[in-house]
């Protein structure tokens, strides 16, 4: 009999809890997320997460956008494509949002795009995958750099230091593999010759066994590292543990100064491509993007008391690409807000200038990349790139 | 009578739809009905049976997949895809089940919680065929010619197809396959010492386990328009799990409870942004410690003691 | 030769890691039958308290301490205000109890501490020491010595004093352990204690070689449950082993075979190695009564 009081009782919070979360505001401006906050992509959604919440308050506290405020609705999905699918129809038909920023991963978001393509929704994701903006899709655009890009400033890197056979050593989550087959499909035309691949999975533990095979093959020049999260950092600290001497590239995946924390004294002399935005404060002051990166930069790190991440980055320039395509529509209406983010140009980001058009919903170049060396245990330029 | 539980929650299912404000909660009830449809087929496992599977979400993936392999490699049309996958699970369960079900308890488990871990790691890695751990999209069922789009339709769907799950479910129980399987739940050896073929009905179970749990992943593929490799996941599974314990085990109705309150409960939970995950860890704690036979085993109980 | 020995060395780290977490599962199950999946978290608790206690400054022998004990008390909370209040309960739903907990502490750890990976300095040198070609990190010897040092201490306690021989009573039979005055609560009390004790440090022991973060549990939690039951649940030694094999499986597999696979190839042998021996390596076979 107690069991059953407890019973109603609980199931009658809970009815009310969900009548409860009905409830709307009005005459704000719904912009929706879906976010991997908790879950295997939290080193992506938590700082995007923060990011938006830290500067829609912001942008609220200087009166919002066509004199309204905007109003965030986000969701967690845990990582999880379904999740993800089932919280983008919650945030058209329940929360009716008028835009969305979101999609921390290439699954999330291939999930989500039939959703905002059917109710003509302008859909910014931030996921890195090029699939995404290739074939162009009209409601859907994207602010991170494509993993394409990445392989390519490495790829070029490379042949300056004349090193042009490698090894691959990737991890087995999506950011990895996605980075790993664009990289293997650019490599014959840079000139790039892949010797060796091994794989490690992303929450392991040791990954020597791979690096030793690596080391063991004849004729390596150079080892690239796609890959996300933990897994680098441990590449990283294992790389010098076995001695290996050749020069050591991450990816744009290792995205903040933690990565150099974790990889400690190993991560000397390692190179990665990545947004300007980690070397913000060591950017001459004639370059375009030093302004918003170090502004960005510093009220990320004094709002959160985290390091600056290049995935926060991508979620500042979705929330700012929006809110600029807002003003120059002078309204929320989403084709025309849609048709103004299609017009974006000479955006400066924190991932590189955007410029987008019809045929490119991405609008960055691989300019937008600079390529990093890690020296005295902080970032530096590699100069002239 | 005994099909009642299949004509209420028929009847629940038909009345329903009149209390949606918007096609988000024909979304949310065609998923409680995909889940249910697996969690049913668990639930002759590990209720009826009392065999534990940690990995059955493995076979949801086979299900999944197999609806994306069949149009986009064979050319072959959705539905005939689906019950290729249901047919592959079978025979899967059939060929996996008879070595695997000779363990007992935690074994039995680590053994299933292998299998479903081996299914997620070939979808994940076979990139050519599965798309990798990005998964693929999945083409849109056509029914009759007719593309079936949109939650409502799927809704009625699922519905449909749960109820049939039900009703063959419940006509398993009252059988003489269901009798054997409660006595081997009660007592294995006994029941061996009655002449039951017991391994023979344990392995008839676990394929037809499968083989729901396979129809409910493909629902869920051609559903959502896109898959990926974590429908065959662990924590999938134990999703699974935790739907067949929290509604009852051996109560077919538990089924749907379970789905439903795992479904809707992460949907509610969301006001608590942040603490969600907290706050879903502490109910079903709550649930397993005042309800601990379930939600109906324990509601039914306590009726029947209130009644007297 | 050179690389016979580094796979080995690699088995050796991540084995022994597994094998400190597979111990957790001992003792609980021990004295009560129960699969505790929220073992992992008490790992994850330990290396994650510890390295919050350091960052806000206290110095870290104390944070370690105070990690421990924390999580001991964790333990003892979830036995006595989860899992007893269920006594009685199917053993399905006293598992289900502990994955309701294991996510609560994920759910929790995401708000107390953060969602970011994190380390720890190792007990002794970083450097690591070579032999034969090959190198391993010192911090994977203490994990491996650990290991073996807490399998031996199980082992007295459970052979040699009186206590762990009410704990074996408990497990046997727990109304007959009541009957002659023992208190089994009591006892309950003390394995989850202990158990949380023990993923404690060795969260603390593998931060510095595996990182941590509020859901490393999760992963742990699994490959130490499938290591425990592959050595025969119940035995500590046998979770010790179960835990350096798969490790080694591991290894192996991603050295020789294919790197992508080596998770798949050991799970393979755990489920050819059950099938084959049903009750573990060193389990003991039960003996069911009709």
């Amino acid at each position: 009999m107690k069991a059953l009081q407890r019973f109603t009782a609980t199931a009658a919070v809970g009815l009310l809890a969900l009548l409860g979360a009905g409830h709307q505001a009005s005459a704000q401006i719904k912009v929706g997320a879906v976010l991997s906050v908790s879950g295997p992509a939290s080193f992506l959604g938590d700082p995007e997460k923060k990011t938006l919440e830290i500067y829609v308050a912001e942008i609220n506290a200087k009166g919002g956008v066509n004199g309204q405020k905007l109003q965030l609705v986000i969701y967690d999905d845990a990582g999880s494509a379904d999740n993800a699918r089932t919280f983008a129809t919650r945030l058209v038909e329940e929360d009716k949002i008028v835009a969305m920023v979101g999609g921390s991963t290439t699954g999330a978001t291939l999930a989500m795009i039939p959703v905002f393509e059917d109710a003509k929704i302008p859909f910014i994701s931030l996921a890195g995958a090029i699939q995404i903006v290739e074939p162009v899709r009209k409601w859907v655009f994207k602010t991170p750099h494509t993993d394409k890009m990445a392989c390519e400033k490495i790829f070029g890197d490379l042949k300056s230091r004349k090193l042009t056979t490698i090894a691959l050593i990737s991890g087995t989550d999506a950011f990895g593999k996605s980075m790993r087959d664009q990289c293997v499909a650019v490599a014959p035309k840079a000139g790039i010759n892949i010797a060796v691949e091994e794989s490690y999975g992303p929450r392991d533990s040791d990954m020597t066994p791979q690096l030793t095979n690596i080391r063991n093959k004849p004729g390596v020049q150079a080892v690239v590292n796609p890959g996300f999260g933990q897994g680098p950092a441990i590449v990283t600290r294992n790389y010098r543990q076995l001695g290996m001497t050749q020069p050591l590239y991450q990816s744009h995946g290792v995205a903040s100064k933690q990565f150099i924390d974790l990889a400690g004294p190993a991560a000397e002399g390692v190179r990665l491509p990545a947004a300007a935005l980690l070397i913000a404060e060591k950017l001459p002051s004639s370059d375009p993007q030093k302004s918003v990166v170090v502004n960005y930069s510093r009220t990320y790190q004094q709002k959160s008391g985290q390091a600056v991440s290049t995935f926060g980055g991508h979620a500042y320039d979705g929330l700012m690409i929006l809110v600029e395509a807002m003003k120059r529509a002078k309204s929320a209406d989403k084709a025309k807000v849609r048709d103004e983010i299609e017009r974006t140009k000479g955006y400066v980001g924190t991932g590189g200038i955007v410029n987008m058009s019809p045929t490119d919903h991405m609008g960055l170049d691989l300019s937008a990349f600079r390529m990093l060396e890690i020296k005295g245990g902080d970032w530096t330029l590699v100069p002239g790139t | 009578m005994r099909l009642l539980p299949a004509i209420a929650i028929a009847a629940i299912l038909v009345i329903l739809p009149y209390f949606f404000p918007s096609a988000y909660y024909y979304r949310i009830g065609a998923l409680v009905f995909i889940f249910a449809l697996a969690v049913v087929g668990l639930n002759l496992l590990m209720g009826f049976a009392g065999q534990v599977s940690l990995g059955h979400a493995g076979f949801l993936g086979i299900g999944a997949y197999s609806v994306v392999i069949g149009p986009v490699y064979f050319g072959l049309p959705s539905w005939l895809s689906l019950f290729a996958g249901a047919a592959l699970s079978g025979v899967i369960a059939f060929l996996v089940g008879r070595p695997i079900l000779r363990l007992k308890g935690h074994y039995l488990a680590v053994a299933t919680l292998g299998f479903g871990l081996l299914v997620a790691i070939v979808l994940t890695n076979e990139a050519g065929w599965t798309g990798g751990p990005d998964g693929l999209s999945v083409p849109r069922l056509t029914l009759f010619g007719w593309q079936v789009r949109g939650s409502n339709a799927w809704y009625w769907i699922t519905g449909a197809t749960l109820v049939a799950g039900f009703v063959l479910a419940l006509n398993l129980m009252s059988s003489p396959t269901g009798r054997a399987l409660q006595a081997i739940h009660d007592s294995e050896i006994a029941a061996l010492v009655l002449g039951v073929d017991v391994a023979r009905k344990k392995l008839t179970v676990f394929t037809i386990s499968a083989v729901y749990a396979s129809v409910a992943g493909s629902y869920l593929a051609l559903f959502n328009g896109h898959v990926t490799p974590d429908v065959a996941g662990f924590l999938r599974s134990i999703e699974l799990v935790a739907m067949v314990v929290l509604g009852g085990m051996g109560s077919i109705v538990g089924s749907l409870v379970g789905a439903a309150v795992l479904v809707v409960l992460p949907q509610a939970l969301t006001i608590f942004h942040e603490y969600e995950q907290a706050m879903l860890g502490l109910i079903v704690m709550v649930f397993m410690i005042f309800l601990r036979r379930g939600i109906v085993p324990s509601l039914a109980a306590a009726f029947a003691g209130w009644r007297k | 030769m050179a690389e016979l020995l580094q796979f080995i060395s690699s088995g050796l780290t991540v084995g022994a890691i597994y094998a400190l977490v597979a111990l957790g599962f001992t003792l609980i199950y021990k004295a009560s039958d129960i699969i505790n999946f929220a073992q992992g978290e008490f790992v994850m608790l330990g290396g994650m308290t510890t390295v919050f206690m350091a960052l806000a400054g206290v110095p870290l022998p104390f944070a370690a301490l105070i990690a421990v004990v924390a999580t001991t008390a964790v333990g003892l909370a979830l036995h006595r205000f989860a899992v007893e209040p269920a006594r009685g309960a199917s053993p399905v739903a006293l598992i289900m109890i502990t994955i309701g907990a294991s996510i609560f502490l994920r759910g929790v750890a995401q708000i107390v501490f953060d969602r970011r990976f994190h380390s720890l300095p190792p007990l002794f040198a970083a450097e690591p020491i070579q032999f034969g070609g090959a190198a391993i990190l010192p911090q994977s010897l203490v994990v491996l010595g650990s290991a073996t040092v807490i399998v031996v201490l199980l082992w007295l306690f459970i052979d040699r004093t009186l206590l762990g021989k009410a704990v074996l009573a408990t497990a046997a039979n727990r109304l007959a352990a009541r009957l002659i005055g023992i208190d089994t609560r009591r006892i309950v009390d003390f394995s989850f204690a202990v158990s949380a004790a023990i993923g404690a440090v060795a969260g603390i022991l593998i931060t510095p070689i595996a990182l941590t973060s509020y859901d490393a549990g999760t992963l742990l939690a699994l490959k130490g449950f499938a290591a425990a039951m592959l050595g025969g649940i119940g035995s500590a030694a046998g979770a010790v082993v179960g835990g350096l094999l798969i490790g080694m499986f591991e290894a192996f597999a991603a050295g020789y075979l294919s790197s992508n696979y080596k998770d798949a190839v050991a799970f393979l042998i755990i489920l050819v190695v059950l099938i084959v021996i049903p009750q573990g390596l060193f389990g003991r076979a039960k003996i069911e009564r009709v």
